[in-house]
């Protein structure tokens, strides 16, 4: 892909002694909807976290925009444009739900306004007075998405949203992750809910033993099942 | 009803500011050693001789360069705050990520060390600082000194204006969110680093504040941080550490129970806020106000 918005190659990363990423090589092209598939303990988390920079520990190649991101602390590579909402969804307990919407600074012009985030997500209205850790599990996920949302950052890394909720709100997220791709978001996806994801994604990358070992494109899906369910272990 | 109770209202009231006044220096202090920990995990044993510096700083600047209090008042907390900025960026960063004994033994260290050399420049005696706001007013059952009453008051305002800093505004919002989960804030493009040393060079710009207020009440001397910090010690294990309301009703409250008893039962008068300790850390462990994490 010559334009790709993210392309990582040959990524590495460690926890202390241990080794966790052994190689990591994907991309992701400007506007596209892309996952990382894979078991639990395969290394999707600690892939966001590398490209986050808050894996210090890492060697290879990240480049956004063209532009290096191994070496880079954490909050320089926030303002370069790439935000991140994690698995255990991060919300701040001794804020309340407007004050955890507005902490994220905004690092570059065009994010969505505060009311277009209180549109998309109409309950946190309601809940804006609460502290962030009263509200229920979906809409913590909810809070959590809707405050990077604000900033202007045009790459969104989501680790698994659908993670432990109902299936009306998996539904609803999978709406709401549409919405953000028509608005030009472009969204990495860590899931483990490979159905959800099949409803979501452009493509898909499958991890396993901190590699990336295949993708498989949206179309290709249907005549993968096998392959994918020997993967993911479904 | 004071006959009743064999005291003199006079008595009772001037013990009650007295209460007040050192009320006022715990809440100050205790308030910058609550947000210092929150923010670096580092207990700052070096609190009490920042207060020591904000006090000898205005009284070098009064001596030696004819300074009047009202300019030291905002000038001293400054220097000694940017001098806690140096120190953070030398030393304290470096503790961050062990236990908190390092935090100890390097801060403590620090705090002999600044005092040991004022000692040996300028001796263990007090110096005195002329009173800014002489006279006083006659309340009828009692006496009101206007630096005194000016004390309670400007300590109140800077209380409440630190803990609006925390609890209502913006950077509050970051110091409160970095306190719980500073990997994500980072993560969110926040400089931390640079917010954790703005924290330390303001909770110490307020230890050496109180230390300027203070100098015209106590004398100006190099121990003077020493016996008062460890009382706010206690007062911040009787408050808890997670709480900024909690640093500032606890320090004023403490303060005034020591004073009054002081009038009742003045043999425990020194000994008061350290049973109260006792009995908290036996009922309340993580203290009055404390959320246990
Ligand atoms: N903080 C950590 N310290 C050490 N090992 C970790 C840490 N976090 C994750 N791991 C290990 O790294 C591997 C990959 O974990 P992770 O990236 O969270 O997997 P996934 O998100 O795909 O479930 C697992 O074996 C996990 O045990
Ligand atoms: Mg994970």
């Amino acid at each position: 892909m010559a334009d790709a918005l993210l392309k990582v190659s040959g990524l590495q990363a460690w926890y202390g002694e241990s080794h966790i990423l052994h190689g990591v090589d994907f991309e992701i092209g400007r506007g596209e909807l892309v996952t990382l598939l894979g078991r639990n303990g395969a290394g999707k988390t600690t892939t966001l976290k590398s490209v986050m920079g808050i894996v210090e520990k890492r060697t290879g190649s990240v480049t956004f925009e063209n532009g290096e991101l191994v070496g880079q602390p954490s909050d320089v590579i926030a303002r370069r444009g790439i935000a991140y909402c994690p698995e255990e969804r991060g919300v701040f307990s001794s804020l309340n739900v407007d004050e955890n919407l507005l902490l994220p600074p905004v690092v570059k012009p065009g994010g969505m306004l505060v009311e277009e985030i209180y549109g998309l997500f109409p309950n946190l209205l309601e809940r804006r007075r609460s502290q962030g850790t009263k509200l229920s599990g979906g809409e913590q996920q909810m809070l959590a998405i809707g405050r990077i949302l604000r900033t202007g950052a045009t790459l969104l890394l989501l680790d698994e949203p659908t993670e432990g909720l109902a299936p009306v709100i998996v539904q609803r997220i999978g709406d709401i992750l549409r919405q953000l791709k028509t608005r030009g978001f472009t969204i990495l996806l860590v899931e483990q809910n490979f159905h959800f994801a099949a409803t979501v994604a452009d493509r898909h990358y499958v991890v396993e033993d901190g590699r990336v070992i295949d993708m498989i494109a949206a179309a290709d899906v249907a005549s993968s099942l096998g392959k994918l369910q020997s993967y993911l272990g479904v | 009803m004071f006959e009743l109770l064999g005291i003199s209202p006079g008595a009772l009231f001037g013990q009650l500011l007295v209460g007040l006044i050192n009320g006022a220096f715990y809440a100050m202090l205790s308030l910058g050693l609550a947000v210092i920990f929150g923010m670096l995990n580092v207990i700052n044993f070096t609190h009490g001789a920042q207060y020591m510096l904000g006090a000898f700083v205005a009284w070098l600047m009064l001596t030696q360069l004819a300074v009047p209090f009202w300019v030291a008042l905002v000038v001293a907390p400054v220097i000694v705050g940017a001098l806690g900025v140096v120190l953070e960026r030398l030393l304290l960063k470096r503790v961050y990520h062990l236990d908190h004994l390092y935090g100890f033994l390097l801060t403590f260290g620090l705090a002999l060390i600044i005092e040991g050399g004022f000692q040996l420049k300028w001796g263990s005696a007090g110096q005195p600082y002329p009173n800014p706001l002489p006279g006083g007013t006659n309340l009828g059952f009692m006496f009101l000194p206007n630096y005194r009453a000016f004390v309670v008051v400007a300590a109140l305002v800077i209380c409440l204006a630190t803990w609006f800093l925390i609890e209502r505004t913006r950077l509050g919002g970051y110091l409160r969110a970095a306190t719980e989960n500073p990997t994500l804030v980072r993560a969110f493009g926040i400089n931390v680093p640079r917010l954790i040393t703005l924290t330390y060079g303001l909770g110490v710009g307020l230890a050496a504040l109180a230390g300027v207020l203070a100098a015209p009440i106590y004398q100006v001397s190099p121990l003077m941080g020493t016996n008062l910090v460890l009382v706010v010690f206690a007062v911040v294990v009787i408050g808890g550490m997670g709480s900024i309301m909690g640093s500032i009703v606890t320090g004023f409250g403490l303060g005034v129970i020591e004073g009054l008893t002081k009038v009742f039962y003045p043999e425990a008068s020194s000994t008061v806020i350290f049973v109260i300790m006792a009995i908290v850390l036996l009922i309340k462990p993580a203290g009055l106000f404390g959320q246990t994490k």
